[in-house]
């Protein structure tokens, strides 16, 4: 028999169901192999085993399976920037060291109410800002791949720990590419959502007008069952979207039920995304990606979406000064460590200067400038506005086209301390994912070929506000005839 | 672009931190590197564009104004560094 842990998650569920393997099998399972694997990737902070084993044997007892809970018996992993009661939340920073959260983020609750059963918490950049996974205070995480590469970020955690088939699925959070490059680092399937359609409540937050919770898996079926579940409007997060609108979401039921072909389904492919500088293999697996999805029926068009350069320099406006103001609260006054100091004034200063790392305390710097008196108008106004123009690219473009295609990334997984001490070369490592991010639409990432040194390349598609179907089922179709996505790495 | 050191150390002190020297050499020669970088969106005349506020497709709602039960005010506390009597606890404000 395959160990249990080589299942996907449509296969543990029906294994479940059909009583082939118990959940206490499952996840002393998953247990073991995170035992043996993790200690060479450092894709969790927090493994909870007694809690998992317990919720395992629970979830046995239980008996009846219904469509209640789908997910019942089966662990996943959560990236330690969202909140689960009862285990630590650290959000990868030191300056919230030993916080327990008092609640469990509303995304987090709708999977554990369907039944799964929380296993640990993933690697992420501080306070998710990076992309490689080297910003974490707890060390990095490393790309199950090739270990002596970064796993992309700042979901990296989550991604290697699918990729190396530790869990079926793990929760991650985009607010500029950090579940789409790492999903495509690690060659797993990484989805984010609309912006608003999956709650936040109970996210640690980064950028505001950008973050969303999205979810890793091996591929867009097992996507699919996670993101039906979270999404949804919640009443306890301000920017979800209106109930009357959760009501017409058209859901990818279509993903796991049809599989026809893509006949109908026109793919534009923006000229700006192939751009001189990006790893040769990138542009052309790619390339043949998109001519597969042709193949597949899709008629593909050649889009341009021209404001495309400009929105690194916008999203490094936007996200920092956002985090400047969502980071004010980290203080030494109400959780983690405080900075021993006679006033309060030295509090926050020396609290907030010892535990922030590097790249935080360069964005809350960045950001606190571009909202300073002088040079709000500047900067951030300006940017605001270059957004909004980012924001009509993808609008004309979906005139024309149901779905854009393009790289989720310039390179596959570079090299730990390829860009050390250069902020701006890794910042270059998002160009891909930042647009979208921008317009708050959603995007998907799947592996679609291997460069030289068997790398995984990823695919990203882009779609309208709330069509993630039109994602998944593109996604779905196209792991039907290839086999990418059930590639893994040997370790 | 260029930054000045006062300018560092002004954005460093509305931001609360504390700064060692070497940190603020550092930032001032990184960001003068991003702020070169972004310096970029002055190319575009953006007269006539409306800028973003959000990004939201569907409508936000505002929830009836009803009370509801708050977080446990004990949960709330037990991650704080100092606290007495049901409060945080800080070092004095005022002299």
């Amino acid at each position: 028999m395959t160990a249990l842990t080589e299942l996907s998650l449509k296969e543990m569920q029906l294994g479940l169901r059909a009583g082939r393997f118990s959940s206490r099998e499952l996840v002393e399972a998953t247990l073991e192999r995170i035992g043996q694997i993790d200690p060479s990737l450092h894709a969790f902070l927090h493994v909870a085993s007694e809690t998992a084993l317990e919720q395992a044997d629970e979830a046995d007892g239980r008996q009846t399976v219904d469509d209640e809970t789908p997910l019942a018996g089966i662990p996943i992993a959560i990236k330690d920037v969202l909140t689960v009661e009862g285990m630590p939340a650290t959000a990868g920073s030191k300056i919230i060291e030993g916080f327990m959260p008092p609640y469990t983020a509303t995304a987090v609750r709708k999977l554990q109410e369907a039944g799964a059963i929380v296993i640990g918490k993933t690697n992420t950049d501080e306070f998710a800002m990076g992309s490689s996974t080297e910003n974490s205070a707890y060390g990095m995480t490393h790309n199950p791949w090739d270990t002596s590469r970064v796993p992309g970020g700042s979901s990296g955690g989550s991604a290697a720990a699918v990729a190396a088939r530790l869990v079926p699925v793990a929760l991650g959070t985009d607010t500029g590419g950090s579940v789409r490059q790492p999903a495509s680092f690690c060659g797993v399937t990484g989805l984010k959502p609309t912006y608003g359609r999956v709650s936040r409540y109970g996210l640690i937050a980064f950028g505001s007008s950008l973050d969303c919770v999205g979810v890793l898996g091996r591929d867009a079926e097992d996507v699919s069952v996670i993101f039906k579940i979270m999404a949804g409007h919640d009443p306890l997060d301000a920017t979800s979207a209106d109930p009357s609108n959760t009501a017409s979401f058209r859901f990818a039921r279509s993903a796991s039920a049809q599989g026809d072909e893509l006949r109908g389904t026109k793919i534009g492919v923006p000229q700006e995304y192939f751009i001189e500088g990006m790893q040769a293999e990138v542009q052309e697996k790619t390339r043949a990606a998109i001519r597969q999805l042709e193949f597949l029926g899709a008629e593909v068009h050649e889009i341009s979406l021209p404001h495309t350069e400009y929105a690194l320099p916008v999203y490094y406006i936007i996200a920092p000064a956002e985090a400047s103001a969502n980071l004010a609260r980290f203080d030494g006054v109400r959780y983690g460590p405080r900075a021993e100091a006679d006033s309060l004034w030295d509090v926050f200063f020396e609290t907030r200067g010892e535990k922030f790392g590097s790249e935080v305390l360069r964005r809350i710097m960045l950001g606190t400038y571009a909202l300073s008196a002088g040079y709000y108008d500047a900067y951030y106004g300006q940017a605001q506005k270059v957004r909004t123009l980012i924001k009509q690219d993808f609008e004309k473009a979906f005139e024309q086209v149901d779905v854009i295609a393009c790289p989720s990334a310039p390179t596959t997984a570079f090299e730990i301390g390829a860009h050390k001490g250069d902020p701006l070369a890794m910042y270059l490592e998002d160009v891909f994912t930042l647009p979208a991010s921008l317009a708050g639409v959603p995007g998907i990432s799947f592996p679609v070929g291997f460069d030289e040194k068997g790398l995984p390349v990823g695919l990203q598609l882009i779609a309208p506000h709330f069509r993630e179907d039109t994602l998944l089922r593109a996604a779905h179709i196209y792991q039907q005839a290839t086999d990418w996505h059930e590639q893994r790495p040997e370790i | 672009m260029s930054l000045s050191q006062q300018e560092v150390e002004h954005i460093a002190k509305l931001a609360r931190l504390e700064l060692t020297e070497e940190q603020k050499a550092r930032y001032r020669k990184q960001l003068e590197a991003i702020l070169d970088h972004v310096a970029k969106l002055q190319e575009l005349d953006t007269k006539d564009v409306p800028p973003t506020a959000s990004v939201s497709a569907g409508q936000m709602p505002l929830r009836t104004d009803e009370p509801r039960p708050s977080l446990v005010r004990g949960n709330l506390l037990k991650n704080a560094p100092k606290q007495d009597d049901g409060q945080f606890q800080i070092p004095p404000v005022f002299e």
